[in-house]
């Protein structure tokens, strides 16, 4: 575990560690299984081929669940995610990484909580912005009150 | 000149209606094969007693989770907000999600769901002309407290 972060470390702006999946097409069956999405798209290639599609692409609520670990990781033990919303305006296809980004736009404190709000978003290895969002999570303070 | 909208009276009288409440069951093994499948490495996730030594009453929820509504044979499998309305449309996409916790749920609890659609837009992307149908879904737990807000984007085109 590394060090927890804190409401006081965070600043406006700041960039929020990287996280890069692998998306293979046995992850893609394995969130089918966890999610209960078993639209053909992501695992049958005919059938993906037969709706007008290059290839399996990955599911976009599994890139939204790994925007929410990109933040999981970084808040910390302490730390909880409390809302991500992201749009679905690229696809990404099967064997590909996607890689997760975070920064931050916002702080402050509401009933009592610390809050962080975030741009979060997904690119493909070729740079590509395919799932934009935004965030908020909460996180533990140096001073407690 | 605007284009005939495809929106009809019947779907414009859905927006804002509830459904028929739905029983969700969190359950741990769910919880497991949810945060493999997004590869946490967090034990919360995984092993109860770890959990509940971190203040967890169970295994919590990773982020997107709302466990599943419980099967049944005899009924629809998809979930009542992807109703079929009449649309020129054949193709669906997934156009977003927008998931807010606002009390912690863990595993063993029961949810109560209710979905409304929250808005029907039309607009015209580089695919064409769509149809955007928003639903709004709220998880209630045992307590009767709202517990977490789902918003999906559902395009047609």
């Amino acid at each position: 575990m590394s060090e927890q972060v804190c409401f006081e470390d965070v600043q406006e702006g700041q960039e929020i560690p990287e996280l890069r999946q692998e998306c293979s097409s046995q992850r893609l069956v394995m969130w089918a299984a966890g999610s209960g999405d078993f639209y053909q798209i992501h695992y049958d290639k005919d059938f993906a081929q037969s709706s007008g599609l290059p290839d399996r692409i990955t599911h976009g609520a599994l890139k939204h669940a790994l925007l929410g670990r990109l933040l999981h990781e970084w808040v910390g033990e302490s730390g909880r995610v409390k809302r991500v919303a992201c749009q679905y305006r690229g696809m990404d296809m099967v064997n590909e990484d996607v890689i997760c980004h975070g920064v931050v736009t916002k702080k402050y404190q509401r009933n009592g909580e610390n809050i962080v709000e975030l741009d979060v978003w997904t690119e493909t290895p070729q740079g590509q912005k395919t799932t934009p969002g935004t965030a908020a999570v909460s996180l533990p303070s140096r001073q407690p009150t | 000149m605007a284009q005939a909208s495809v929106i009809t009276d019947e779907m414009r009288a859905a927006i804002g209606k509830e459904s028929e409440p739905v029983t969700i069951e969190v359950d741990k093994t769910a919880v497991r094969m949810f945060a493999r499948a997004v590869g946490y490495k967090d034990l919360i996730f995984y092993d109860e007693q770890y959990a509940k030594s971190k203040g967890y009453r169970s295994l919590p929820v990773p982020m997107g989770f709302l466990g599943h509504p419980v099967y049944r044979p005899d009924r629809p499998s998809r979930p009542a907000y992807v109703m079929a309305f009449q649309t020129p449309y054949r193709r669906v996409l997934n156009g977003g999600t927008d998931i807010e916790y606002h009390e912690p749920i863990c595993a063993g609890d029961v949810l109560t769901a209710t979905t409304k659609i929250a808005d029907i837009v039309e607009r015209t992307g580089s695919m064409g002309p769509m149809l955007l149908i928003v639903s709004e879904t709220t998880y209630r737990n045992q307590a009767g407290k709202a517990a977490a807000t789902f918003r999906g984007t559902l395009i047609q085109y």
